[in-house]
């Protein structure tokens, strides 16, 4: 399977949510040093619910693309319930299998999410391995 | 040395490719990433397995036949690379595991015995991290201090600063022959004398050009020389460090274990001569068999054709990619550099620039290739990288370039 699929092309050119809150209630920036990728999440949180979210920074098309669907999938759903996505619910989004270089590009911004709103800090999935 | 490499004869690229499993079968890979780690000959995989299906065993004191036949084996290896870098003695050569670990031997043990609190230590800002690394953590333990040759936009060493930067206080210049990123072919030969004038040692990290120059290490007069097998048509695991004679004698090992002593007691022990006092325990018997071997496939071809063969393709990759719209190549022109175009495609992250171009069955590296510091120097993040070496064709490059065009189709933003 081609990793550069439609619609992960479209979400790298025409990315949903790009951009920052003037006022965001959660900001985190995190970087991958293997490639040097940023980015940026930001968040505004009524009630508990994510009321807006914005991402900036850089990177490659499955780090940007990534970011774009998950602020889609996020935005008006419960902070406690974003807690729960996982390395597999961003492979799922991309739909594309990821090898091991790549797989970080991928989940660069829920690892800045989960930094940012949660404290966990870490690469999503490898949570476990630190505990061994 | 040999005769026959006196004479030169053009590389044929075609016969040369059959000398090379990975490129059997009908779409073979176009592997631009040699500078990260070469192809292997079916001569060094036949000399590998011979080991391991006739004679495997141990080296050294082994009362039998097949352990004698290895370690017969694994010093003819050692005498093979002597000769190719024209080092004195095949006892000036010692097996490691790469240039990193050859560059961390001479760190901890030669810098340890004579680096102290307000020495310096000279490096370019063009070094791989395996040669810059190693004298961070020996600074960090001796109190001495790093200095740098800068590199200029065009990407050769600031050598005018070399007379200012070199001071009695210099007790080290350890330097790059080739740059991985540039392709810049370092004068080490005049930086080996201005070095020596001031009573410093130099340490050559020869990991790119050892494979695709002719290095004479009498001729440089540099005391030590570092570099890699798996760079070279060799096995991965395998490395050498050269280093002047007394320099080695008198430097105290590095890793104790088996293999490296003369006579041990309870509470203190005496240690081999040169080469064995710095291969403690069981080392890469097989993978140095095989270098020896990579080491006469190189030279029945010649290191003289191999580099001509390299400028051509270069400079066709130079040409071709510099017709691409939105190209940045890093770097001195092809004459002043070995065969690596470091470059950037604007709008296009070198990620996946490589990515692209895997899927056009075209290997190249993308990253900051483990040099963070020059990369800083040119205020880049990453980069994409094509390297050539003696099997790689035109048809390469056309490969290259076609997948660049179709990655910039494919991939360059529009206006938001």
């Amino acid at each position: 399977m081609n990793i550069y699929e439609e619609d992960i092309l479209d979400h790298y050119q025409n990315p949903s949510n790009y951009g920052t809150l003037e006022k965001p209630d959660i900001s985190y920036e995190d970087d991958n040093p293997l490639c040097g990728d940023k980015i940026r999440v930001d968040l505004q949180i009524e009630e508990g619910i994510i009321k807006d979210v914005r991402f900036s920074g850089h990177g490659c098309t499955i780090s940007q693309a990534a970011a774009s669907m998950l602020t889609e999938e996020i935005k008006g759903q419960a902070l406690e319930d974003v807690k729960k996505l996982t390395k597999d619910d961003i492979l799922e989004m991309l739909g594309i299998p990821l090898g091991p270089v790549r797989l970080k590009c991928g989940l660069l911004a829920l690892k800045a999410l989960k930094a940012g709103a949660y404290g966990i800090k870490g690469w999503p999935g490898e949570e476990d391995d630190e505990e061994a | 040395m040999y005769a026959e490499q006196d004479e030169f004869r053009p590389l044929e690229v075609e016969s040369v490719r059959k000398d090379f499993p990975i490129f059997a079968g009908d779409s073979p890979v176009a592997y631009l990433d040699s500078a990260a780690s070469s192809q292997t000959p079916f001569c060094v995989i036949e000399a590998m397995d011979d080991y391991y299906q006739n004679y495997r065993s141990n080296i050294h004191r082994g009362i039998y036949r097949m352990s004698e036949e290895a370690t017969a084996q694994y010093e003819e290896a050692r005498k093979k690379i002597a000769r190719f870098i024209n080092a004195r003695r095949s006892s000036q050569v010692v097996f490691t595991r790469n240039t990193t670990e050859s560059i961390n031997l001479v760190a901890y043990s030669w810098g340890s015995a004579n680096v102290r609190e307000g020495d310096e230590i000279l490096l370019s800002v063009m070094e791989h991290h395996s040669n810059l690394l190693p004298w961070q953590l020996l600074v960090e333990r001796t109190g001495a201090k790093l200095r740098f040759i800068e590199v200029t936009d065009e990407g050769l060493l600031q050598l005018e600063d070399l007379d200012q930067l070199l001071t009695e206080r210099t007790k080290l210049v350890a330097i790059t022959h080739i740059s991985n990123v540039l392709g810049t072919i370092n004068p080490v030969q005049q930086i080996t004398a201005a070095a020596h004038s001031v009573g410093a040692k130099v340490l050559i990290d020869g990991a790119q050009s050892v494979p695709h120059l002719s290095v004479d290490v009498q001729d440089l007069d540099c005391d030590f020389l570092a570099f890699s097998g798996h760079k070279m048509c060799g096995p991965t695991g395998i490395g050498v460090l050269y280093g002047k004679r007394d320099l080695l004698d008198e430097m105290p090992p590095f890793l104790g274990g088996g293999s490296m002593i003369r006579s041990v007691q309870r509470e203190s022990s005496t240690y081999a001569d040169v080469p064995a006092k710095f291969e403690a325990g069981t080392p890469s018997i097989a993978e140095a068999i095989g270098l020896g071997h990579s080491v006469d496939y190189l030279s029945r071809i010649g290191l003289d054709p191999v580099h001509v063969h390299e400028q051509q393709t270069l400079e066709y990759a130079h040409q071709k990619l510099s017709e691409i719209d939105g190209m940045t190549i890093y770097g001195p022109k092809p004459r002043q550099k070995a065969g690596v175009v470091t470059f950037n495609l604007e709008g296009i992250h070198p990620h996946d620039l490589a990515g692209v171009l895997d899927t056009e069955g075209v290997a190249v590296r993308a990253g900051h290739h483990c040099a963070q510091p020059l990369m800083q120097k040119y205020g880049v993040i990453a980069t994409a990288r094509a390297s050539f070496y003696l099997y790689n064709t035109m048809e390469d490059v056309d490969r290259l370039y076609d997948g660049l065009l179709k990655a910039q189709n494919l991939l360059v933003r529009r206006k938001r």
